[in-house]
């Protein structure tokens, strides 16, 4: 059980000492950079990983420019095709373990509390940890670009072969990245799940618990079952590297193929890992905005429960064309589509909440609209990718380019940036810059669509992923990616501009509810919330 | 209920370990991959079956940077379930260097791998070759008379890969298939 020291105390403790507390904290914050370093409040880190993952999410777009840039034309004209591919493999690995995770971590941070009525995470210290280890993660991971041959080159992947046999030295640095990378979120899952489950507000029952704390749960869930997973083939690679194992050498009695069942058993989830907690926040702003409760709210639980568990069963859907047996193709195809079930669910739900609803369309809710729409098309073409025989043509093409990006950039990334919305002013007391803010959706909504729809047809058409160089007959489509693509990075300006201001409290007060609609504990504490939230528990009814 | 999660940690990290042997063994059993077996299996003499035969084939290729000459003196061979075969290859070394080899199998399809035994194999051990050598390698092998019918044709492929740098140990004599001649002519 938690070690009692480590854990801020609850219930009836609190109360106790609840005055001297208080003050004791009150005093002590250090001031400067210090404030940041020690930090263990609850905020104070939700704030540090909202902004590690804003910082990640700017360099890895800073990549894929030069990407799209050398895409632009055919021909090689910007970089040498090695550097083209790290900037592929870096890229793919900053967006989903800088961007889409960290972000993730930061609003369970700030919110998982205080919606279940905690007055902080259950282990503090190890909340400072978990994130003081990233920005070492992450800096390992850049200064690989800088060593003599160069960085990780071989995909976010990291196919054996490519990252065994065919790497340079710094595969060395990119294992001890992604190690630590884990470790990080190893210890924020298990953050999570003890916070959950030791420190709701009395009343706060398992099926009252808002959806983002139960997609969250469900989530630390399957951090916990599949990162040490990626740590094992990391740690395989080093070795077969450097120290003459083979696990995935042939010739050495192992088997290449299976680095891919290894990888995909914690790829898969992964994926999941990136939608689950967005799923989440949709399900908290289309009700605020629709004026109604969810619908459907226990469907929404048991859904995102199958979907984790049906997660695990459905990995060699990216290995198709490995030559598996019929019969495993056909197992793996019905087991991906049989995800489509709960995930469609849930959209159905959404769109069940708004209907007759009285609805506004505020920032938070435009995005939560794109996203419902938007990561749909990402599912169909799922869906599409899931056949097993017409996957054999789309494997390894632009089409899969562009599955992932609705599913992962108009779904995750607009979630985070719905709930950035729908929350700050809850942060920082003040209503954000709303004009601004709705010009960075407008214009994040047409360029994303610009810059990935076309990825479909070049990628029916048989353009490969992962070259800098094309034919010409995909010239056409590709000038409009890449001008959707810079396009979008640069919106993303506006999103900074944004921020950076909300975070001077420049704007409008705000009252404590925020949003008409809103509903649930986060909304009755006073805006912005105090440093120090629930020292008393609510009381749940 | 943290030292209950960093179990799960540990157990799921030990996990991804034993995926390995786990993979072995599940394809062991179905026979997936299309590997073979890796030692001398007993011929049992089973009862010879007349009535069908199989064709297989058998592909050589050596795998990337290795510069040995392989190929196959039997291309294609038709043999009755039950029947011990013999079929011959044929390895040079072309470089001045010593070089170690280790041959791999691929059955495809893979189910066919299961009932695939191999009596004697130069793919049983790693083959040594001095620098201008050759050789001729034999593998005789039986197909079990339980082959279901409807394999009727299957393909065996060698990679031949350059293990030199770290054979078991450097090239010896006592091999017994191979000219370690290589000079003499
Ligand atoms: C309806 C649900 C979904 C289905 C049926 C589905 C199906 C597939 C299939 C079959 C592939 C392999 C394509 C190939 O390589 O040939 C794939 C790739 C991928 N999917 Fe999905 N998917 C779904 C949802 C998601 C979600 C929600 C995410 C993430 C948030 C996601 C992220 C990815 C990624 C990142 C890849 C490519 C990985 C790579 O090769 O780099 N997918 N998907
Ligand atoms: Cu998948």
């Amino acid at each position: 059980m938690t070690k009692a020291t480590d854990l801020p105390s609850h219930g009836a403790d609190v109360t106790a000492d609840h005055e001297n507390h208080h003050d004791e904290h009150e005093h002590h914050i250090p001031k400067g950079v210090m404030r940041w370093i020690l930090t263990t409040n609850h905020k104070d880190i939700g704030t540090l990983y909202l902004w590690f993952s804003f910082i990640m999410f700017l360099t890895g777009g800073a990549m894929a420019m030069v990407i799209r840039a050398e895409l632009f034309q055919p021909g090689l004209q910007i970089v040498e095709p090695d550097f083209f591919n790290q900037m592929t493999t870096v890229h793919g690995l900053i967006m989903v373990f800088g961007a889409v995770m960290p972000a993730f971590v930061g609003l369970a941070n700030w919110l998982v509390p205080m919606m279940i009525g905690a007055p902080d995470m259950a282990l503090p210290r190890m909340n400072n940890w978990s994130f003081w280890i990233l920005p070492f993660a992450f800096t390992i991971l850049l200064a690989s670009l800088f060593t003599e041959g160069g960085g990780p080159n071989f995909g976010w992947t990291f196919y054996a072969p490519l990252s065994t046999t065919y790497s340079n030295d710094s595969t060395a640095l990119f294992v001890f990245s992604v190690h630590i990378m884990g470790i990080s979120s190893i210890m924020g899952a298990i953050n999570v799940i003890v916070t959950i489950f030791n420190m709701r507000a009395p009343g706060m029952t398992w099926m009252k618990m808002p959806l983002f704390v139960w997609t969250w749960l469900i989530t630390a869930f399957l951090l916990i079952a599949v990162m040490p997973v990626l740590a094992g083939a990391v740690t395989m690679v080093l070795t077969d590297k450097f120290f003459g194992t083979s696990f995935f050498d042939a010739a050495g009695g192992g088997d290449p193929v299976m680095f891919q069942h290894i990888f995909w058993f914690f790829g898969h989830p992964e994926v999941y890992i990136m939608i689950l907690p967005a799923f989440g926040i949709i399900s908290h702003i289309v009700p605020t905005f629709a004026r109604k409760p969810l619908f459907g709210y226990a469907s929404m639980v048991y859904a995102t429960a199958s979907i984790a568990l049906l997660s695990f069963v459905v990995w060699a859907h990216h290995m198709f064309t490995t030559g598996m047996p019929v019969y495993m193709e056909m197992f793996f195809m019905f087991a991906t589509m049989l995800i489509s079930v709960p995930t469609g669910v849930k959209v159905f739900n959404w769109v069940a909440t708004m209907w007759r609803g009285s609805m506004t369309f505020e920032v938070p809710m435009l995005f939560a609209l794109a996203f419902i729409v938007l990561f749909t098309i990402g599912g169909l073409s799922g869906l599409m990718l899931a056949i097993t025989p017409v996957d054999f043509q789309y494997h390894d093409t632009y089409f899969v380019v562009a599955h992932f990006h609705y599913v992962l950039v108009t779904g995750a990334i607009f979630s985070i940036m719905a709930a950035v919305y729908y929350w700050l002013p809850k942060w920082t007391g003040k209503m954000f810059n709303v004009g601004l803010a709705k010009a960075h959706f407008w214009c994040s909504l047409i360029s994303v669509n610009v810059l990935f729809f076309p990825m479909h047809f070049v990628g029916l058409a048989g353009m490969p992923r992962r070259i800098p160089d094309y034919s010409l007959q995909f010239a056409d489509y590709n000038q409009w990616i890449s001008i959707g693509g810079f396009a979008f990075g640069l919106s993303q300006l506006i999103f900074l501009v944004v921020v950076i201001q909300a975070c001077r409290k420049q704007g409008e007060p705000v009252s404590d509810r925020v949003w008409e609609g809103a509903n649930g504990l986060e909304w009755e504490i006073p805006s912005p919330a105090p440093y120090h939230t629930f020292e008393t528990p609510p009381v749940v009814k | 209920m943290v030292i209950r999660l960093v179990v799960i940690v540990i157990g799921m990290f030990g996990f991804g370990f034993a995926l390995v042997p786990l993979y072995d063994v599940f394809c062991d059993i179905t026979g997936i991959n299309g590997k073979t077996n890796a030692s001398a299996a007993v011929y049992t003499a089973p009862e010879v079956d007349e009535s069908r035969q199989i064709t297989v084939e058998f592909l050589t290729r050596t795998h990337t940077g290795m510069p040995w000459e392989f190929r196959a003196n039997t291309k294609r061979i038709k043999v009755h379930p039950g029947e011990l075969t013999t079929v011959d290859f044929y390895v040079r070394n072309p470089m001045r260097k010593n070089f170690v080899a280790q041959a791999i199998p691929s059955v495809s399809p893979g189910e066919a791998a299961l009932f695939l035994n191999k009596t004697e194999c130069f793919c049983f051990n790693q083959q040594p070759l001095d620098g201008g050598g050759e050789a001729t390698m034999p593998m005789s092998f039986y197909v079990d008379p339980q082959i279901p019918d409807d394999i009727s044709y299957f393909t065996v492929q060698y990679t031949l890969f350059d293990v030199t740098a770290r054979a078991d140990e450097l090239p010896n004599a006592d091999n017994p298939y191979l000219n370690r001649a290589g000079r003499s002519d």
